[in-house]
């Protein structure tokens, strides 16, 4: 196998990888742009994951068939939004700490997700799922073809949701109120933006694009749900905001940088070099760590209100 | 409110938070076409029908105990160490090595020093996270989870590996577990014929220690402090970052004790699973018991009762056993909004305003004089009590002090 063969097996495994954690990485840097530290995305997005899977797995045969994944897709995304909220509840209204109550979210996720699984579905049963997409002409491009231009709609459009994310942060006035509410809650506060209002908003939005990805491993990626099929990547999506400095663009590199060491370790496997199955499964993990320590620099970019419940009768 | 009524309240709102947590369950037991009712009453009853249930409770509620214990360190230094799972297993680990490589020590030192060694390895795995927090203030929930899922491969990898029973390799079963340990290393059942162990003394010898530790001793006084408020602490000249670290080595080692205890006490072998989710029910315990030893022993035996009826729900009444991930996430989600709700000085007067107008309607039409008064002297004691957000308080009470003149 020549050196370019290589290179383009593991992009293009590495680039749909990153599907997930991008949309996911990008949900919650509106949630962290807002202030607010949402490690539930996991859970939500387990919910998301089995969701979508329910509408295709139901209407296999039915008439109805043709919009399984639609309805699967609506779903997952509504369950997110609707998670999101709870989690505004807890945190914005009732000004929990946001670590612990991310935690409880992220149980509440899964556990209702394997619930449901296992009493609707029972097994791991393979679905249609969403088809590729290949892209006329541009898949046909030597290399670039099979990297960039042949996967499933949803990963274009995540790829698509990078600039409009940063179009919606950066030059709307509602990402203008995200940011403010973010920064310095008080301030925004006093020029009458409501800081409950934009925070309930921004976790409906993360949530329903955890939703999303979610939905994007089990419709696309595995074409199955399994309890355990989101296997940290919630998690990780949250640390890739912090290795992003909370800029859309540096989430796309992180998720990249993530998808493309997974699969470099899946293709050093392939090759046959020795190296036990458990260290290499580790790895997106350790890396993880390792960015997170060498990252710390980029806090004082961060929101400085990250954590942090607002209520307008504290004094300073 | 003086501190009776203050545990009272505290009491009520961690039931109504249960209660909360319950509805929420409930919509999903509804959602698979169960019976709330019956499944809780499963749970709840279904354990302790005989001996062998109520001893199962105990063993379940060993780890739960001391994975709370330093998980109520950690919360209380103002760390939050979400990775017990991973340090339990790192205790199996260290627990397994000593007890395996060192088969010829006498019973009463290599069980001591499988068990220590367990804390250790827990204490080490926790000490990774706190120094990246201490060091380089890398977010602990962030690195402790990820030290989960780099735990269970390590574990794996071991158990399938260089720890692998060779009698499983001869016999060709292959199951991923270590060989038996060595009878030097059991620790001694209590009731001959369960698997109640003595686990459950060292255990509740811990709670005591670790009360005294907190509140008795100088480094739990600094603990606290750093976790209440880390500017006030470090202005004081509490070293903050080093009682996050000592915070996580204790949260660490009670984890990995726990561990030790449940492969010596339990399965007197690694085997796969053996923590099974002790590591996030330990947060909802410690969290339950209000972060108090004294809380955390009766918390834990009730959520070894719900572990042990949740896993029977799935026989009698098809309710699958993850559906105590969905009760623990809303008893988490639930608690810490009832906790700050609690906590807020503005509604706590107001409840017990409400709650002495309720107690003794008559005396104060009769003694209207003497009300202010009771209002003002029960006014101060709120206040000091809820001293770390003093402002609040203090800026409210004259105000809802005058409220109660003007309604007498």
């Amino acid at each position: 196998m020549d050196l370019l063969a290589t290179l383009q097996n593991i992009l293009s495994i590495g680039v749909p990888f990153s599907v997930a954690l991008l949309i996911a990485g990008l949900g919650e840097m509106f949630n962290q742009r807002a202030g607010v530290f949402n490690l539930g995305c996991e859970g939500i997005m387990a919910m998301g994951a089995f969701l979508a899977f329910l509408p295709p797995f139901f209407l296999k045969a039915g008439p109805w068939a043709a919009y399984g994944n639609l309805l699967g897709l609506a779903a997952a995304m509504g369950a997110g939004a609707l998670l999101g909220l709870l989690f505004a509840l807890v945190t914005v209204s009732f000004k929990a700490p946001q670590g612990i109550a991310g935690i409880g979210l992220q149980m509440l996720g899964w556990g209702a997700a394997g619930t449901l699984f296992r009493h609707f579905v029972g097994g791991v049963t393979g679905i249609e799922g969403i088809p590729t997409l290949p892209i006329p002409g541009l898949s046909k491009l030597p290399f670039l073809g099979p990297v960039l231009f042949n996967h499933s709609v949803i990963a274009y459009l995540a790829f698509l949701l990078v600039p409009a994310s940063w179009w919606l942060l950066f030059k709307t006035p509602w990402g203008l109120k995200v940011r403010a509410v973010g920064t310095y809650p008080r301030a925004a506060d006093t020029l009458g933006i409501d800081v409950r209002r934009i925070r309930y908003q921004a976790l409906a939005l993360g949530g329903a694009m955890a939703g999303l990805a979610g939905a994007y491993l089990s419709l696309c990626q595995a074409k199955m749900f399994a309890d355990d099929m989101i296997a940290g990547r919630g998690f990780i999506a949250v640390a890739l905001v912090y290795f992003g400095r909370w800029h859309p663009a540096g989430i796309l590199f992180g998720a990249l940088l993530f998808s493309l060491a997974q699969a470099f370790q899946l293709a050093v496997q392939v090759l046959g070099i020795k190296f036990p199955y458990e260290f290499a499964v580790m790895l997106p993990y350790v890396l993880v760590i390792v960015v997170l320590s060498l990252a710390r620099k980029s806090r004082m970019l961060g929101p400085s209100a990250l954590g942090k419940p607002f209520d307008r009768e504290m004094r300073i | 409110m003086n501190k009776a009524t203050k545990t009272a309240y505290g009491a009520v709102v961690v039931v109504l938070a249960a209660l909360v947590a319950v509805a929420v369950s409930s919509l999903v037991l509804v959602a698979i076409g169960a019976n709330p009712l019956a499944t809780f009453k499963v749970i709840l009853t279904e354990p302790l029908k005989d001996l062998f249930g109520i001893t199962e409770i105990l063993v379940r509620s060993v780890p739960l105990i001391l994975v709370a214990l330093g998980i109520a360190i950690s919360f209380r230094s103002g760390i939050l160490n979400i990775g017990a799972e991973g340090q339990i297993q790192l205790g199996i680990i260290s627990a397994t090595l000593v007890a395996l490589f060192l088969p010829d020590l006498p019973k009463a030192l290599l069980l001591p020093l499988a068990l220590v060694a367990g804390a250790l390895g827990g204490a080490l795995w926790g000490g990774i996270a706190g120094a990246l927090k201490a060091r380089l203030g890398v977010n602990e929930i962030l690195s402790t989870v990820m030290l989960n899922y780099i735990a269970a491969q390590l574990y794996s990898f071991l158990l399938r590996g260089p720890l692998l029973d060779p009698a499983e390799i001869t016999m060709g079963s292959g199951t991923p577990q270590s060989m038996r340990f060595p009878k030097a290393a059991w620790l001694d059942r209590i009731i001959p014929g369960t698997r109640l162990h003595w686990g459950l003394a060292v255990a509740l010898a811990l709670a005591f220690l670790v009360w005294l530790l907190l509140w008795r001793t100088t480094i739990g006084f600094k603990m606290r402090a750093a976790g209440a408020e880390a500017k006030a602490a470090r202005y004081a000249g509490v070293k903050v970052e080093r009682y996050l670290l000592v915070a996580m080595l204790f949260a660490g080692g009670f984890a990995g004790l726990a561990g030790a205890i449940e492969a010596t006490g339990v399965h007197r072998r690694a085997i796969e699973g053996i923590s099974s989710g002790y590591g996030f029910s330990g947060i909802v315990v410690a969290l339950f018991g209000g972060l108090h030893p004294a809380g955390i022993v009766p918390a834990a035996a009730f959520f070894g009762l719900l572990l042990l009826g949740a896993d029977m729900t799935q026989r009698a009444v098809g309710v699958p056993a993850n559906m105590v991930l969905v009760l623990q996430g809303s008893i988490i989600l639930a608690i810490v909004s009832a906790r700050m709700l609690a906590n807020n000085p503005y509604l706590q007067d107001r409840v017990g305003r409400r709650l002495e107008r309720l107690l003794r309607p008559r005396r104060r039409a009769t003694e209207a004089d003497l009300a202010p008064e009771a209002a003002a002297s029960d006014a101060a004691p709120a206040n000091s009590a809820t001293s770390a957000t003093p402002a609040p308080a203090s800026a409210a009470a004259p105000a809802e002090t005058s409220d109660a003149e003007r309604g007498s």
